[in-house]
């Protein structure tokens, strides 16, 4: 017998989907995510190579690229932490990738795959939805694609990613997920989304 | 009778609005305030004040009106609006207050939220000032939000005549809001009032979005939105109110400002009477005179305080037959409700309207919450910005310039000023306007009040506070304003004092014979007009008040009827009633399936932490009271934690996951607390300690799976895994596969029994659940909830932080001296525990109570006493209840307490005060069930 995954939002999938087109919201499930912390620039460079994409040199920001993983990002999340999100499924093998290429320099990796789940937003509103319940200034001019915060977004704390000109990731820890799901229903009504 | 004039205002009077007040039924138009349709239908009464009841009007007409406060009734109740800026619509329904209104008794159907804007430049007020401020800063390029509290732009020019560079002022308004709206990165909100000015370029305002469509707002549209603006530079073109003057019965209704009666007239088409007198110290009130006589108000007198009128204004005056007494001023008025005489020295004029201009008291209410100093004006008699800030310019009447075309070089030079500072260059100057009007000399007097019957002169009207309670608090020795502000409650009505502060103020100066300019003023606060709870909280309320956090198995809980409990922002399984059962029949159920078969838990709450790192024992040696860096790869340890107080603050078990790696586990409430513990260590203690944390918490699903059965369950679904007491020991680990699943296996017990923690992926928490469920099926397996869990620890006497805890419990008090190392050399807490106050033999102790009436069940918080008789007060406490159970395994109820002295009381019988005896318990070792530890192999 072999037991089947359910995600965070499994039950909202029809309730988002309800929400375009004001919001296009997808739940996008199970991705490998490592928490990183490492400051020696050896071992980063290290880790960017095993992964074929560098690390953000930048903070707030994010890189992406495709390597022996596929299509690889590098979330900057502090001074020495950094999420890797890789597809689904390849997070044992990363962890141990990763913890090569850190060899004996200070740091850690952690598999923390199914403590946030990720929430793609994209439409024309999705920067006033996002401006109902995040501080942080999304002007393109102020958040260009690239961009990449830990803020909160209504109560719940969230890692956001500019991913292009009216697209947004969310990755929100997984106990808030159907909170993160219900508010931004919530807010979509303003843009004619039926409450 | 209609006070309408046939013709002009910014209404329309093709369409008729229909509205109830003080149930009668009169109509409108669109473009009405409610204050400007009663007073079109010659109502002035609207209310009556608070303490006295006397009748009170309208004074003014916008926000600073001290009195028009009514009730809303329909389409929803609302109370305290001001009459003067609810917007006119069909069917509304209202009616006067005295002082104060009521809350709906039900929930407010209309949506409020929030939103965060973020710009270079904000403009507060949309005047000539800020129209030009604006404009400014977008034409250099820089983001700018300009707000206005009106429906319109054009501030003092909605209530005038006046033309700018020969046309009329709508059109050059109208101009620069047109080419404001086109140009990108601009935004312009009507509606919407600047309350709140915080540091470093925060400011909150209020928008009312539907408020004016009345039945007919969308559902689906937010009805007032607070917006949270962040700024790099704010430009306050805040403009400026007409102030009163007091003298005695100076609160009749139809006692109004004399601009905003102008503004009656101009924005609405409204005379506010038949026959009018005017009260003026400055040349201001002489337009209003002379707008209103040519629409055909009787002027029947202008009273202007100084020696001298100004000599063109009063020719003027002469030539439309208008009386002007120079060096007069008005004593007191008559009426039964509203004014019908007025009382000029020995004159008595009889009239039904007195229009009273005191001068002009710039609005700095946003410039003082920005920490602007703000400095005495002698010539206009009112405080106004006294410094510049970095960040903050105030520009227009705001400053006390009251001549047009000056206002707007101060908002050109403030926008231009703003957008330097925000890092952008000068675009397209924009003109200044050339007015026509009549009124802009400054040369006023100042006079705060003539003397009279004090006790009847009005300082606050609102606050039915008067000059004799300002006499009185300085009688009383107070000199400070705030001190007297508090003492009269002069300012604190929902006006914030906005024609009443400064009033108060040079009152109080001329009883205590100091210079204005040397007083404080009072200092200003948030929110300069009123805003609803309903506001504040925006969305968050209902099911969106706080976030409820899940975890991946709470689908099955709901849809197998647990009840939940609230911990933290988690909802746990409280318990699993069946069909008639209450909560101790469920739990003395749930108990007595696991222990004497299997039961089931979800325990995916437990916050869980990642440590890793060359020094993770050692990090882990020092948080721990006990030896942690010791433990074996594969084995667990149960930890307590101390804060530097040597108090428990947390306890868990820690999981040696690899030579350099550990998990450890807190409890639910405190995760984010202890992760925060640690790294609060790490970055300012311990920096060299090569050790890092991360959070697990939410990546593992955990299933405690309980009683004696559980081996036979677990058999069951983990093929791979050699279950037998041999191979998997008590306080151990094996990484395996449950349900076909990688899983964490550990053998952990909170409740004495045998027992598994089974950890996997969260995504799987749910599938795993179900078949652990399937497993135990032949075994009658029995979920449980953190009830049935309490209870089954407490017949252990395993304390639960912050129950049996409360920070001023040691771990020697709980009974686990054993948890407490000797060998280690240093750890946090460990210093505390030589203190004398820690070794006292008389401390608080952790100890079980049996009632000895086995079916009393002792309230949790209960005091423990003595004697078996209450002495004379005060009574000696010993300790208190901290858990009380019915429990199946015992057959009776049992608690824990802390009791002073405790150990050495067991086999002692004490008192717990219930009810109206004395209930005798006998004092036991806290651990109640199976002492010998004989359950815990299965």
């Amino acid at each position: 017998m072999t037991a089947e995954p359910t995600s965070p939002l499994a039950g909202w999938t029809d309730r988002l989907a309800a929400l375009a087109p004001a919001l296009i919201v997808a739940e996008r499930p199970y991705r490998s995510q490592l928490t990183v912390r490492v400051s020696d620039p050896d071992a980063v460079a290290a880790m960017g190579s095993a992964l074929g994409v560098a690390f953000p040199p930048v903070p707030c920001t994010f890189s992406a690229g495709s390597g022996p993983f596929g299509d690889v990002e590098v979330l900057w999340l502090g001074p020495d932490e950094f999420l890797v999100v890789a597809p689904p499924g390849l997070q044992t093998e990363i962890e141990e990738v990763l913890r090569g290429a850190l060899g004996s320099h200070r740091g850690s990796v952690v598999d923390t795959s199914a403590q946030r789940t990720t929430v793609v937003l994209e439409g024309p509103h999705v920067r006033d939805v996002l401006a109902h319940g995040c501080s942080v200034d999304l002007h393109p001019s102020s958040a260009p694609t690239g961009t990449c915060v830990q803020t909160l977004l209504a109560r719940t704390g969230i890692v956001l990613q500019v991913t292009g000109a009216d697209t947004f990731t969310v990755l929100v820890r997984s106990s808030f997920a159907e909170y993160l799901a219900a508010w931004l229903s919530d807010a979509c009504v303003e843009y004619g989304v039926a409450s | 009778m209609t006070f309408r004039k046939p013709t002009g205002g910014e209404i329309d009077r093709h369409t008729l609005l229909r509205f109830t007040f003080n149930g009668v039924e009169y109509t409108g138009h669109p473009g009405d305030t409610l204050a400007s349709a009663l007073l079109a239908n010659g109502v002035h009464e609207i209310g009556s004040s608070v303490k006295l009841g006397r009748p009170r009007g309208i004074v003014a007409a916008g926000s600073e009106d001290p009195t028009s406060l009514v009730q809303i009734e329909a389409p929803f109740p609302e109370p305290m609006l001001l009459a003067t800026t609810v917007e006119l619509y069909d069917g509304l329904v209202a009616r006067g207050l005295a002082g104060q209104g009521r809350l709906a008794p039900e929930p407010d159907p209309a949506r409020y939220d929030a939103k965060h804007e973020h710009c270079d430049v904000l403009v507060v007020g949309a005047g000539p000032a800020g129209l030009v401020a604006a404009l400014t800063a977008a034409r250099s390029g820089a983001r700018v939000v300009l707000l206005d509290e009106q429906n319109q732009a054009g501030g003092a020019l909605l209530g005038v005549d006046e033309y700018l560079d020969d046309r009329p002022s709508a059109e050059w308004v109208g101009d620069i809001v047109a080419e404001l709206r086109t140009t990108p990165g601009v935004l312009v909100l009507e509606r919407t009032t600047a309350f709140g000015m915080y540091q470093d370029g925060f400011v909150l305002a209020l928008q009312k979005r539907t408020d004016h469509l009345g039945f007919a707002a969308p559902a689906g549209v937010a009805r007032q939105r607070v917006w949270r603006i962040r700024t790099k530079q704010t430009v306050l073109a805040t403009g400026a109110h007409e102030r009163p003057v007091v003298f005695a019965d100076n609160d009749r209704p139809g006692i109004m400002l004399a601009s905003s009666a102008r503004t009656f007239l101009h924005r609405y088409g409204v005379l506010p009477g038949s026959r009018a007198v005017v009260f003026t110290t400055n040349d201001s009130a002489y337009c209003a005179a002379i707008d209103l006589a040519e629409s055909g108000v009787d002027i029947a007198l202008i009273a202007d305080a100084r020696p001298d009128a100004p000599a063109r204004l009063a020719t003027e005056c002469a030539a439309r037959g208008i009386e002007v007494r120079a060096g007069q001023v008005v004593t007191g008025t008559e009426g039964p409700g509203r004014v019908t005489a007025v009382s000029i020295g020995d004159t008595r004029i009889e009239c039904d309207t007195l229009l009273v201009s005191g001068g002009w008291n710039p609005v700095v209410s946003l410039f003082s919450q920005a920490r602007g100093k703000l400095r005495y004006d002698t010539e206009l008699g009112a405080f106004v910005p006294g410094e510049e800030l970095d960040t903050v310019r105030a520009a227009g009447s705001a400053t006390g310039e009251l001549d047009l075309n000056a206002c707007a070089r101060q908002g050109r030079e403030a926008g231009s000023a703003a957008a330097a500072a925000a890092g952008f260059t000068p675009g397209g100057q924009v003109p200044l306007p050339v007015s026509d009007s009549r009124c802009t000399s400054r040369s006023g007097l100042v006079v705060w009040r003539v003397p009279g019957a004090d006790d009847a002169s009005f300082v606050d009207l609102q606050r039915d506070s008067t000059v004799a309670d300002v006499l009185r608090a300085t009688g009383a020795g107070l000199r400070s304003l705030e001190h007297i502000k508090r003492y009269t409650t002069i300012g604190t009505a929902h006006d914030q004092g906005k024609t009443s502060g400064m009033i108060a103020a040079g009152i109080v100066a001329e009883a205590l014979g100091v210079e204005l300019a040397e007083q404080r003023p009072t200092t200003f606060r948030p929110p300069y007009t009123s805003v609803s709870f309903a506001a504040l909280a925006g969305r968050d309320r209902g099911e969106l008040h706080d976030p409820v956090r899940v975890t991946a198995i709470h689908p099955w809980h709901v849809a197998n009827g647990a009840l939940f409990e609230d911990v933290g922002q988690w909802k746990r399984p409280w318990y699993y009633p069946k069909p008639g059962e209450d909560l101790h029949t469920a739990v003395l159920r749930e108990c007595r399936a696991t222990r004497e078969s299997v039961g089931m838990m979800d325990g995916s709450t437990l916050g869980k932490i990642d440590v890793q790192g060359r020094d993770a024992g050692r990090f882990l040696d020092m948080l721990y009271t006990n030896m942690m860096s010791t433990l074996k790869v594969g084995r667990i340890r149960y930890g307590v934690m101390c804060g530097v107080d040597g108090m428990v603050i947390d306890d868990g078990t820690v999981i040696r996951v690899g030579e350099e790696r550990y998990l450890v586990t807190t409890t639910t409430g405190n995760a984010a607390k202890i992760l925060d513990w640690m790294e609060e260590w790490l970055q300012t203690e311990w920096p060299h300690l090569d050790v890092h944390c991360a959070s697990v918490t939410e990546h593992w699903a955990t299933i405690p799976l309980v009683g004696p059965r559980s081996r036979d369950v677990l058999a069951a679904v983990a093929p791979d895994l050699d279950v037998s007491n041999e191979a998997f020991e008590f306080m151990t680990w094996h990484d395996t596969h449950v349900a076909g699943v990688p899983a964490r296996v550990c053998r952990i017990s909170f409740s004495g029994e045998l027992a598994y923690e089974i950890n996997v992926t969260a995504w799987y928490g749910l599938a795993v659940w179900e078949a652990l469920m399937a497993a135990g099926e032949k075994y009658g397996i029995t979920p449980y909830g953190t009830e049935t869990m309490h209870v089954l620890r407490a017949e252990k006497g395993y304390p639960i932080i912050g129950q049996e805890t409360d920070a001023t419990v040691t771990p020697q008090d709980l009974g686990m001296s054993w948890a407490v190392s000797k060998k280690k050399p240093d750890f946090i807490g460990k210093r505390s525990f030589a203190r004398v106050e820690n070794n006292r033999t008389d401390r608080k102790q952790l100890v079980g109570l049996l009632p000895v009436d086995p079916t009393v069940l002792l309230p949790e918080g209960s005091q423990i006493v003595e004697t078996d008789r209450l002495p004379e007060p005060p009574v000696r406490m010993l300790g208190h209840v901290t858990s009380s159970y019915p429990s199946a395994a015992l057959g009776r109820t049992f608690a824990l307490a802390l009791v002073r002295s405790g150990h050495e009381r067991i086999g002692e019988t004490l008192y717990v005060p219930y009810e109206d005896s004395l209930v005798p318990v006998t004092v036991t070792d806290s651990v109640l069930y199976d002492k010998e530890g004989a359950r815990r192999d299965g």
